[in-house]
């Protein structure tokens, strides 16, 4: 059974509709790559998926483990194994990131019915996954993606996801803004959590992600729909050919 | 955070917003209804006063009569009818417990469900505590171990009986007795209060704080403090307040006088959550108040921290006089106003000596239909050589429907000040919130920990028992405020 399975999925927003009839099924274990021009609805899908307010489903619906889940809060899809990493990760004045992933990490456990981890607890577990992703400490004291760099916030993404352990993750242009550095070390971070339980999503404009985050599958978007689909190798094609040569073949 | 599940928890088993509305059945003694120098009298003979007090509350009384109440805070309410109030209200058969043991059990229990124990062995350790429930003190902690460092605190009515010099020199000389509609009347008719005085060189061992309950209906609540730092002593002093839950308003109008001598420093904290009224605006507290600080000596400190959530109507504007060279004045305030309420708070800084410097910073939050309005004056005189403020405003807001205000007065009347100020306004962003929930964090818990962090400079100002409070307290006041 598919982890996830989405069924012709229709999406507006503000009445425009962005996603027009898009289906997509990913089993546990695997790792699949959407890759799509600007505009294409990338992000409308990954904001859909997270269940963020705004980005209204008029028709089909998103099976997570078997349960139709568009009814769901975002915060309740967190707490079920969801996450996505953002596209641009928002800055909290005055909040520390230790503080916000304690509440995050807490909040998410209480909805899950499991004890809370108190405050020594969620240090040392923040400590010890930030280290491994190489963030320092010191980033954890300041205030959430305030005066953090382009790089610093993306693996700060990946330092959740390695602390949230989702059960499938979705991240949306995670290497944008990465230089090659950066995007090896967030590259390795999803490496490292990649499980025969565990599904991931990458969203990306350019194949130099997929060099080293290497998909089992590859669906192409454009206008809404997955108008392509093809193993690893997809990718390559699309960077030689370009979204339009696929687009052509596909119709 | 600890804090806001505590308070997530907190408040779903209570199922109410407001935790503190509710009544004590306690026999009272009261004044008869309206003001009259009758009822000036009985006050004074009720607390034994001697006669010089009688006379200064009768001066103020007539002039009182002679004055028109403000109009120009950006505040609306019904004309209050003044004859109609109790200007005294007070537990009948405690009229002045010499010890714990003999305080009404009643009193002791109010006092326990807000959290006040006020059994000096159940206490925070370091803090001592004047509780005053409506027009009375009705207990004082640590008044001993304070006496070993040559502290007062005590009661002020007990103040004006046992150090009658003390308090005849200072009472009235930062706020004087005609100062303004709301002092002057206070002057008349205050019932009680904390009296504190620190003697020279001396650190005060332990915080101070007084817990002001509203209890009676229909009771204006009057309270008077007065706080002397002498020459190089240092106190902090926290206040705290509440009231139960009732459809009238009932008027809060305190005063409050801080005088800092040479190199002393005086840190006052409050955390001021009588009740607000209801979701639509019935009821709540006028709190009309005046808090002012002298820096009387040279290189004294004052410094006002204030958490403002409670209240249906605030008009507060505690101040520095920066009398004395090299003295330091500082505001931190933040005001929380949601459903109907109104706030129009700021503060005053008047730079007379040289080398004065002052800090504001107000963090004002608005939701629901509730106005919030910054007033500040920074006032520099012609002696006030290389005088400095710095100035930060910044508003938040919740929701569509209401609104934020910044009003600062600047007057510099010498070329070598330095006065800046800034403002900002924003509002609590759809990608914040989304950005937590999209990590689990609940709306109402999202809220609290944005609005927090926009605090956070402030809250950090507060002492430690209050600040973990006072977080709590965002939270709650906001509850229902987005969604």
């Amino acid at each position: 059974m598919s982890l996830l399975e989405i069924e012709n999925l229709r999406v507006s927003v503000q009445g425009r509709e962005i996603l027009k009839g898009l289906s997509l099924a990913i089993r546990a274990g695997e790792v699949h790559a959407i890759m799509g021009p600007n505009g294409s609805g990338k992000s409308t899908l990954s904001y859909a998926l997270a269940g963020r307010e705004g980005y209204e489903i008029t028709s089909g619906q998103i099976l997570y483990r078997g349960e139709d889940v568009t009814a769901l809060a975002p915060e309740e899809r967190a707490a079920r194994g969801m996450f996505l990493a953002l596209q641009y990760p928002v800055e909290i004045p005055g909040v520390t990131t230790m503080n916000f992933l304690k509440a995050a990490l807490n909040a998410q456990r209480r909805a899950r019915g499991e004890k809370e981890l108190d405050a020594m607890s969620v240090l040392r577990l923040v400590r010890d996954t930030a280290a491994a992703l190489k963030v320092p400490e010191q980033m954890l004291r300041r205030a959430l993606n305030v005066g953090f760099s382009g790089g610093e916030k993306k693996r700060l993404e990946i330092v959740q996801m390695a602390l949230f352990k989702p059960m499938l993750a979705i991240l949306d242009e995670t290497d944008s803004g990465l230089d090659i550095d950066a995007l090896k070390l967030v590259a390795d971070g999803v490496n490292a959590l990649r499980a025969p339980d565990r599904a991931m999503l990458v969203i990306t404009h350019y194949q130099r992600l997929l060099t080293y985050i290497v998909p089992d599958r590859v669906h192409v978007m454009a206008d809404g729909r997955i108008v392509a689909e093809g193993g690893k190798e997809l990718a390559l094609e699309l960077e030689a050919k370009g979204y339009a040569g696929i687009a052509k073949d596909a119709a | 955070m600890a804090a806001i599940q505590e308070t997530r928890e907190r408040v779903a088993s209570l199922g109410d917003r407001y935790k503190y509305g509710f009544v004590t059945d306690i026999e009272m003694e009261r004044a008869p209804r309206g003001l009259n120098e009758g009822v000036v009298r009985l006050i004074s003979a009720k607390k034994g006063e001697p006669e010089w007090m009688l006379e200064w509350r009768l001066g103020a009384y007539r002039r009182w009569r002679e004055m028109r109440e403000p109009t120009w805070a950006r505040v609306h309410y019904p004309k209050i009818d003044y004859e109609s109030a109790y200007y005294y209200a007070a537990p009948k058969l405690s009229p002045k417990p010499g010890s714990l043991e003999e305080v009404d059990p009643k009193l002791l229990e109010t006092y326990e469900k807000l959290g006040i124990p006020l059994h000096e062995q159940k206490l925070l350790a370091g803090v001592a505590v004047d509780a005053v429930f409506d027009s009375v003190s009705v207990a004082t902690t640590f008044k001993a171990k304070l006496a070993e460092a040559g502290v007062i605190f005590c009661p002020i009515s007990e103040a004006i009986r046992d150090h009658g010099e003390l308090v005849r020199k200072y009472l009235g000389s930062v706020v004087p007795v005609t100062d303004n509609f709301f002092a002057t009347l206070n002057s008349a008719v205050f019932s009680d209060g904390s009296f504190v005085y620190v003697p020279k060189g001396v650190r005060c061992p332990m915080e101070l704080s007084t817990y002001f309950r509203i209890n009676a209906s229909e009771t204006g609540q009057f309270e008077r403090t007065l706080i002397i730092a002498d020459e190089g002593s240092y106190v902090s002093y926290l206040e705290g307040c509440t009231a139960p839950k009732r459809d009238e308003n009932q008027l809060h109008a305190a005063v409050v006088e801080l005088v800092a001598l040479d190199h002393a420093e005086i840190k006052y904290s409050t955390v001021q959550n009588w009740y607000p009224g209801d979701e639509q605006g019935r009821g709540g507290i006028y709190n009309f108040v005046t808090k002012r600080g002298d820096c009387r000596g040279r290189g004294a400190k004052i410094s006002w921290t204030q958490v403002e959530t409670g209240s249906a109507i605030t008009w507060k504007y505690p101040s520095c006089i920066l009398r004395g060279d090299d003295t330091v004045g500082e505001f931190y305030s933040i005001a929380i106003a949601n459903h109907y309420q109104q706030a129009d708070t700021g503060t005053k800084m008047i730079h007379l000596g040289r080398n004065t410097r002052s800090r504001i910073i107000s963090k004002g939050i608005s939701a629901g239909r509730a106005q919030n309005t910054y007033r500040g004056l920074v006032s520099v005189h012609p002696r006030a050589a290389n005088a400095r403020n710095h100035t930060q405003c910044d508003s938040l807001l919740i929701g569509k429907d209401c609104g934020a205000h910044t009003v600062p007065y600047i007057e510099s009347r010498n070329s070598s000040a330095r006065v800046e100020h800034e403002a900002t306004t924003s509002k609590i962003a759809d990608d914040q919130l989304f950005y937590c929930l999209s990590r689990g964090i609940g709306q109402e818990e999202a809220v609290a920990l944005i609005v927090n962090g926009f605090c956070r400079e402030v809250l950090q100002q507060l002492p430690m028992e209050f600040a973990v409070e006072a977080q709590k307290l965002v939270g709650i006041s906001l509850e229902g405020s987005v969604g």
